[in-house]
């Protein structure tokens, strides 16, 4: 009976893979939506609006304030919808995507937050457009901590990956609580934490090397 | 020609409204270096800001080359800033940018072709003598180069003001020497109307055609360069003046010693 070890490992890492993958992809899309939105909606910048703003940091504390293992229940009927059901890791990445965006929109705030004042003067003074000072300034400016931030988001869905995988959303988490703890089958247990430390730290290697590279590209004298 | 015409601006702070600008009446001839003078906290930064709306006055206009700024707003105003240049004391180069790339950024802002770009930038970087720092990026040139990057990338679009914010008070003695000795060229080549605020006397004695000095957010001297040295009026000039008139009579005196001996 051991030897289904590798097996059901391989699958249930290549489930997380793609459930971390997707969700990680759409958590980006609409965490730099908000986030970009917040930053430029702040008093004094390119497109000051307090409502906006207000609602924007309203919806996403909303949003974060709900416990993840509620939150896919309350999404199910959406997953449905989106996806054709409410079972497995496709329907995972609707509610995973969704409840890692507001944290990414936070991390992508704080990121543009730290680009000075002075380099957005600039750009107004030639005239740019907010379009132009969001894509052309913002995001460029800050990419190394954007970077670092994204890794750290990355991880955080990763961990949420386990928590979906204990309502029926597969992947290395679902292993580990279904075969290791349920079925008192300690090897598998070791094997997945094992599994996921190495994903874990491949993320965040991945993460700091790319984050390095622009630093050095930009900040190292020759 | 720059005409401003009652330019007032107040800040509201937690200890009551300030008047950074007090109906300020100013008038710069196109071709000529202008200089503000005045302490900090004098208004003059509020001044050169409002003349691109980075700040906003509350009342009052600004003619442009026989555009009114202040009535301006959205792509109207974008376009305006693209013939105002401007250059700040920290530079406020983009770091993820390379020379060439920050020199570019107006050029693409204004919707230029790539060829007219490229050709434009080697033409503006070779005036500030960079053309050999193209591909660095900002954190590798001293703070007179980064000055150098500010005024190519104030040029690019070609502009009819330019306007420098304290461009040479983040430098020592004989990079802001070079820097200003650059300003002087670039106002001859391109007859290009100068606009700098500055604390430094020695800038405006340096490069300057006319000066203002402000005082409390009030124009309380202006005219020619010479008039403001030889007679001045306002007590801020005379404070400048005299202390540096101080220095110079010290140094006399040293001199005099040393001759002595």
């Amino acid at each position: 009976m051991k030897n289904d070890l590798f097996e059901l490992l391989w699958e249930a890492l290549r489930e997380t893979l793609y459930m971390v993958a997707w969700s990680s992809f759409f958590a980006l899309l609409l965490g730099l939506a908000l986030g970009i939105l917040l930053v430029v909606t702040d008093k004094g910048h390119v497109l000051q609006s307090v409502p906006i703003n207000k609602m924007i940091s309203f919806l996403i504390n909303g949003v974060r304030s709900i416990p993840f293992i509620i939150l896919i229940v309350l999404l199910l009927p959406l997953a449905r919808l989106i996806v054709g059901t409410s079972l497995g890791p496709t329907a995972a990445i609707v509610a995973l995507s969704i409840g890692a965006a507001p944290f990414l929109g936070r991390i992508v705030e704080n990121s543009l937050k730290e680009v000075g004042a002075g380099k957005i003067e600039a750009a107004i003074a030639v005239g740019a457009s907010p379009i132009t000072i969001i894509f052309r300034v913002l995001i460029p400016e800050a990419l190394p901590a954007l970077v670092r931030g994204v890794t750290i988001a990355i991880i955080g869905i990763t961990e949420l990956t386990a928590v979906a995988g204990a309502i029926g959303a597969g992947g290395l988490g679902s292993l580990a609580i279904r075969f290791g703890y349920q079925r008192f089958r300690e090897d598998i247990m070791f094997a997945t934490v094992l599994v996921i430390i190495l994903l874990i730290q491949s993320i965040q290697w991945t993460g700091d090397g790319i984050s390095k590279s622009i630093y050095n590209r930009r900040y190292k004298l020759e | 020609m720059i005409l401003v015409e009652q330019l007032s601006k107040t800040y509201l702070t937690t200890k009551g409204s300030v008047s950074a600008l007090d109906r300020i009446d100013l008038q710069i001839a196109t071709g000529e270096i202008f200089g503000i003078i005045g302490v900090s906290g004098a208004g003059k930064s509020t001044l050169i800001r409002c003349m691109n709306r980075l700040e906003e006055p509350d009342s009052g206009r600004i003619w442009i080359g026989g555009e009114d700024i202040t009535q301006l707003s959205g792509r109207r105003l974008r376009k305006a800033r693209q013939k105002i240049g401007m250059i700040f004391q920290h530079f406020n180069l983009l770091d993820g940018k390379t020379v060439y790339q920050n020199v570019a950024f107006p050029l693409v802002v204004a919707g230029h072709p790539r060829e007219r770009i490229r050709q434009r930038v080697r033409e503006i970087l070779d005036l500030v003598k960079l053309s050999d720092k193209e591909e660095a990026y900002p954190a590798q040139l001293s703070g007179g180069q980064k000055q150098r990057v500010g005024i190519a990338r104030a040029l690019a679009n070609d502009p009819d003001v330019l306007l420098s914010d304290e461009a040479t008070s983040a430098l020592d003695p004989e990079t802001t020497y070079s820097i200003l000795e650059l300003l002087k060229d670039i106002n001859r080549q391109l007859k290009l109307t100068i606009v700098l605020i500055t604390h430094e006397l020695e800038v405006l004695q340096h490069i300057c055609d006319s000066m203002a000095v402000i005082e409390n957010g009030r124009i309380v001297e202006t005219g020619p360069v010479a008039k403001l040295f030889l007679n001045p009026k306002s007590d801020t000039a005379r404070r400048f003046v005299g202390v540096m008139e101080q220095y110079r009579a010290r140094r006399g005196l040293i001199e005099g010693l040393g001759e002595g001996i």
